[in-house]
């Protein structure tokens, strides 16, 4: 059977991660190399690192990020941030990335979609969706979810699966940060509208979060930082817990 | 060791290098057949879609070479697919070096199926030390059905061939070489054949 995964993420600017880590004896916990590795030895399933390098410049560090991490980690991770051409997702993948996570420049200009699944495939291609319910309603956000759009939440989502995404990471704003659990409310009816895998995002603080988002959000995935970063949850554990509580997990 | 991929430019093989370096072996990528032909063991990639691949194996002749080389070949996902009868995917006529079709999930279950899930019926020397119920990393919308060819296989709507094995030439759909310290195992059996 097709396990759910458990997706640790880790913010990465000028080739280091940016929040505090704080869960092994790592000599460097600015390492996300090593702190890759690490993850993959406590049993995450798959990896996302996020640039958030302001500039072109400290992209190139990225891409030495990137082969490290290809040549260390023995598990499939998504790079995204700040990409928006077929050339950066060419050259993240030539670096050994196993996917590209793309975000506003999907909405900027959705034919990117088309354009990188046509020509990598669309197991490759991630759409990245923030929303934040306003309402009653569910309104895309660019730009970490501080700039609102009128594009609605489902709609997009529809649209993106049309023009080739192989999986949406969808985190709500409403979530993000609080600790209170996952939107699963809209995540469910995500994962009855669209055919592809959905990740959840934002809101995880407790090991119960993961078990409802699977059971009643229907995530395929979910993904968190700080809770991993902290060691508030190892991995191990609420892995042991999914299984526990009848939810497929890699053991 | 002599370790080639085939290189027709098809996917994500710096991860496939990789994955040997971590083992000790340096794989090195060529599209030459004689480098192919004199080769201890091939590696056959592939990630994207079959018959744009299939299209650039004839134009550089592959597609003759590949049916014919006796070492140990190991196709990977994609490569796996092609070394079968025909694929779905495109109406692809492949390689025919294994006697299975290549079948589209249905919309039954999310496709592409993503992420981990069991191998089970392991027949070969290429699961040596490695469970029945071990966890693979799969990314697939395209499946071989089961066959007498096949030697392991895994459940994503229906039972299919997650491993196949004719002669000298095996295919895995899933990617050892991001399925963790199991992958690696597979690798290496692979290697010691």
């Amino acid at each position: 059977m097709l396990t759910k995964r458990i997706v640790p993420c880790l913010d990465i600017k000028d080739g280091r991660t940016v929040k505090g880590v704080n869960f092994v004896d790592l000599r460097d916990a600015g390492d996300p190399v090593a702190l890759g590795r690490q993850y993959a030895e406590m049993g995450a399933d798959e990896l996302v690192f996020l640039d958030i390098s302001a500039t072109q410049e400290k992209r190139r560090t990225m891409h030495d990020m990137v082969l490290k991490v290809a040549e260390q980690v023995n598990i499939p991770f998504t790079v995204g941030g700040g990409i928006s051409t077929v050339e950066d997702v060419d050259d993240l993948l030539h670096c050994g990335a196993d996917k590209v996570s793309i975000n506003s420049s999907a909405v900027k200009r959705p034919e990117l979609i088309n354009e990188l699944s046509e020509k990598f495939g669309s197991q490759c291609v991630v759409v990245a969706i923030d929303a934040k319910e306003i309402n009653g309603e569910w309104f895309v956000h660019l730009a970490g979810g501080t700039i609102p759009t009128e594009i609605k939440l489902f709609e997009w989502a529809k649209e993106v699966e049309e023009r080739g995404a192989g999986e949406i990471l969808f985190t709500s704003m409403n979530h993000d940060g609080t600790k209170s659990g996952f939107a699963n409310e809209a995540l469910a009816r995500l994962s009855e509208l669209v055919n592809i895998p959905i990740i959840a995002s934002g809101g995880a603080g407790t090991v119960q979060h993961f078990v409802d988002t699977f059971k009643d959000g229907k995530a395929d995935a979910a993904l968190a930082a700080s809770v991993f970063h902290f060691g508030e949850i190892p991995i191990l554990d609420l892995k042991k817990e999914l299984k526990q509580q009848g939810i497929p997990v890699r053991l | 060791m002599d370790l080639k991929i085939v290189n027709y430019g098809a996917g994500n093989i710096k991860s496939i290098q990789f994955a040997f370096q971590r083992l000790g072996y340096n794989a090195v990528l060529t599209n030459d057949p004689n480098a192919l032909i004199k080769a201890d063991k091939v590696i056959f990639p592939g990630v994207g879609e079959a018959s744009s691949a299939m299209a650039k194996l004839r134009e550089s002749g592959l597609d003759t070479i590949i049916p014919e080389l006796k070492q140990p070949v190991l196709g990977i996902c994609l490569g796996m697919q092609l070394m079968c009868k025909h694929t779905e995917e495109g109406d692809t006529k492949g390689l025919g070096i294994f006697d299975a079709d290549v079948k589209r999930f249905s919309n039954q279950v999310k496709v592409p199926q993503m992420g981990w899930n069991i191998v089970r019926n392991l027949k070969s020397d290429l699961f040596k030390g490695i469970n029945e119920g071990d966890y693979m990393y799969l990314v697939h919308s395209y499946y071989a059905e089961t066959c007498e060819e096949a030697i392991a296989t895994t459940d994503y709507e229906i039972e299919y061939a997650s491993a196949l094995e004719n002669d000298n030439f095996f295919g895995v759909q899933f990617h050892p070489e991001k399925s963790s310290k199991v992958g690696e195992r597979l690798l290496q059996n692979f290697l010691e054949l």
